[in-house]
């Protein structure tokens, strides 16, 4: 490790102050690369972007270009967009159908499944030398394919999804299932893409539940954005969440939510005011997805992050986010829209309109927020500005640890980030695994 | 054909009056009066820009450009949410735009399409321009956008209204980390 690498000092989650260089040094986002995304599970896509045989869909893992394609046999495959003989990018179309990925250059071909099919002139060029199944496309280690959302990581000795996910999974699932309860069932309607001159752990924090940062989205709250703004009302989402108790969890493995209960035999709180057909359709959602939860039902989603830069958004407005980092100070963002892939088209309609005007670098309320995430890393670069550590003290110790090694906070709180800049310390130090995912216990037991 | 529109005696009096139109407009925007500019978009206006892929040769009709009524694009705006935007610059607290940008609107390529019901008696017109918009913003932020854009002019009195408007942006990944101004 380089000498000027240094996460354990860095990192202060006991007193609560996090170093300035984590979030502008080259030397830091170079580490990040190598030793965290080189690692983690991270989202490539949905299973709704691909439905065909053939059909691929380009994505990214950190600073790589990805492919995340279907076969004939219909079985998904994600693997690094860089031909084994120069490089070459084997896909330049955000996505499309196609038999075979043949690279510009020299025209090696790959099927569906990365495998290097076709070599020019290879009997003249490279018999007896070239083994094509050892210069195939380079897969991921492993895959997994959640509900329709498609995780990958280099790492093959990562441990499975769920086991990473933890406790995490009930609030990634509120994001992933129909809003009536029924498992699966969504479909992405759309991907945004824009590059940010900010850190990408600014955005990451944002989702972990920085609920503080309200106040910074005073001006669409005035004016009123909401799906119910048509009729008048205010603010940027409804009020479906005024009865609930909040609730801040970490979990070991580096996520955090906020989510909500609602309390005992809440009944539903109208939510689209302006239009009768989406209201029925999440009023029966609601007691439908009571119905089949129960008790479970009392809990709703709002933000999250799964580690390192998974973020979503569970109900207004439902996305799924990756913040993939170019440089130390610059950020390419990716958002997923979702929603029910058997929803009535007027609910679609309406969702997605309200999901634009919202999100994104074009939606009043983000708009706010790269703002802010653009001056904060800008004005954190100064060798003065460096020597005085972020304050994450905000409800320091007010928090109860739970039975798998993770935290919940019942009040506003800076818990979520300080437990992720843990783990995130962990990677850069290059812990094992039992460590990454296991929380504070594993690491204690390993000293 | 708009190339035998162009050739029409009456054109180059009605292109002349649309282009000045379209910079009269350009310039409301330019010098933040979006009250007034409001007031030149129909109330009935589609304001729409797509998001640009990436397709293979062959495809780009049928998939280069999202489209208006489905998935996601980066604006699909009624005058109501335009209104709500410049709502929201008035607020003095939408930081995005506060401090206000410099923005500064080139229009350029102004043609005629189509006149109807006549050119020398044009009741709703379509155009095409293209545009490069600088924007500003604090000390060090700057960003060029360049594109096309598809305009549907409506007569209105003495003037005109913008009753359609399609922005073709010319990028794939947006490469501003906002787009909080007008087109
Ligand atoms: S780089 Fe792909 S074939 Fe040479
Ligand atoms: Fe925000």
């Amino acid at each position: 490790m380089s000498d000027s690498v240094k996460p354990g000092e860095w990192i202060d989650t006991e007193r609560g102050f996090i170093s300035r260089e984590i979030f502008v040094s080259p030397e830091v986002h170079r580490q990040e690369l190598n030793k965290l995304f080189t690692r983690a599970w991270l989202f490539v896509g949905h299973e709704s972007q691909v439905p065909k045989p053939g059909d691929f869909f380009q994505s990214r893992m950190g600073d790589e270009s990805v492919i995340l394609c279907r076969d004939k046999a219909m079985q998904l495959h994600v693997f690094l967009n860089s031909c084994r003989h120069r490089g070459m990018k084997v896909c330049r179309y955000d996505s499309g159908n196609t038999s075979l990925f043949t690279c510009p250059y020299h025209s090696w071909t790959y099927g569906l499944d990365g495998k290097l099919l076709g070599v020019p002139q290879f009997r003249e060029l490279y018999q007896g030398t070239l083994d094509k199944d050892a210069n195939s496309l380079v897969t991921v280690g492993r895959m997994h394919n959640y509900k329709g959302a498609v995780f990958a990581t280099w790492d093959p000795g990562a441990p499975d999804f769920l086991t990473w996910l933890g406790g995490a999974v009930e609030h990634l699932d509120m994001v992933l299932d129909c809003r009536d309860g029924r498992p699966g069932g969504s479909e992405v309607i759309g991907v945004h893409k824009w590059i940010f001159p900010a850190n990408w752990k600014f955005a990451a924090e944002n989702f972990l539940g920085d609920t503080y940062h309200n106040i910074s989205h005073r001006s669409v709250d005035l004016i009123g954005i909401g799906p119910s703004a048509r009729a008048g009302a205010t603010g940027r989402r409804d009020n479906e969440m005024d009865q609930a108790k909040h609730i801040w969890a970490g979990f070991p493995a580096g996520h955090g939510v906020h989510s909500a209960i609602l309390p005992e035999g809440n009944e539903y709180i109208p939510s689209f005011l302006s239009d009768p057909i989406v209201e029925e359709y999440f009023r029966h959602c609601f007691y439908e997805r009571r119905r089949r939860m129960g008790e479970k039902a009392r809990m709703i989603p709002f933000t999250g992050n799964l580690f390192p830069n998974v973020s979503f958004h569970g109900r207004q407005p439902r996305n799924l986010c990756n913040w993939h980092p170019h440089s130390a100070t610059e950020t390419e963002g990716w958002r997923f829209f979702l929603v029910d892939a058997d929803a009535p088209a007027e609910v679609k309609d309406f969702l997605r309109r309200y999901y634009m005007r919202y999100s994104g670098p074009a939606g009043m309320t983000e708009q706010d927020d790269m703002e802010n995430w653009l001056y904060a890393t800008a004005a954190s670069k100064g060798s003065v500005a460096r020597r005085y550590p972020f304050n994450y003290q905000q409800s320091l110790g007010k928090w109860e640890a739970t039975g798998e090694g993770g935290s919940n906070a019942w009040q506003v709180s800076e818990q979520n980030p300080r437990n992720y800049y843990r783990v995130w310390a962990e990677y850069l130090k290059g812990s094992p695994w039992d460590v990454l995912v296991g929380g504070p216990q594993a690491k204690a037991a390993a000293e | 054909m708009s190339g035998s529109l162009a050739t029409q005696p009456a054109y180059a009096a009605l292109q002349a009056e649309i282009a000045d139109f379209l910079y009269r407009e350009a310039e409301l925007v330019d010098d933040r009066r979006f009250d007034e500019w409001l007031a030149l978009l129909a109330d009935d206006i589609l304001y729409f820009m797509p998001q640009r892929r990436n397709v293979k040769y062959g495809e780009h009709a049928a998939r280069e450009n999202t489209k208006v009524g489905e998935g996601i694009s980066w604006f699909e705006e009624d005058k109501w949410t335009l209104g709500k935007r410049v709502a929201q610059i008035q607020t003095g607290v939408h930081y995005a735009e506060e401090p206000l940008s410099r923005v500064c609107h080139l229009v350029s390529n102004v043609r005629i399409l189509t006149a109807t019901p006549s050119l020398s008696d044009a009741q709703e017109v379509t155009t095409s321009c293209r545009f490069l918009v600088y924007q500003s913003r604090v000390e060090y932020e700057n960003y060029t956008f360049i594109g096309k854009r598809l305009d549907t002019l409506r007569r209105h009195g003495e003037s005109w209204v913008v009753a359609r408007r399609e922005i073709l942006l010319d990028q794939n990944v947006l490469l501003a980390k906002n787009l909080s101004i007008f087109f």
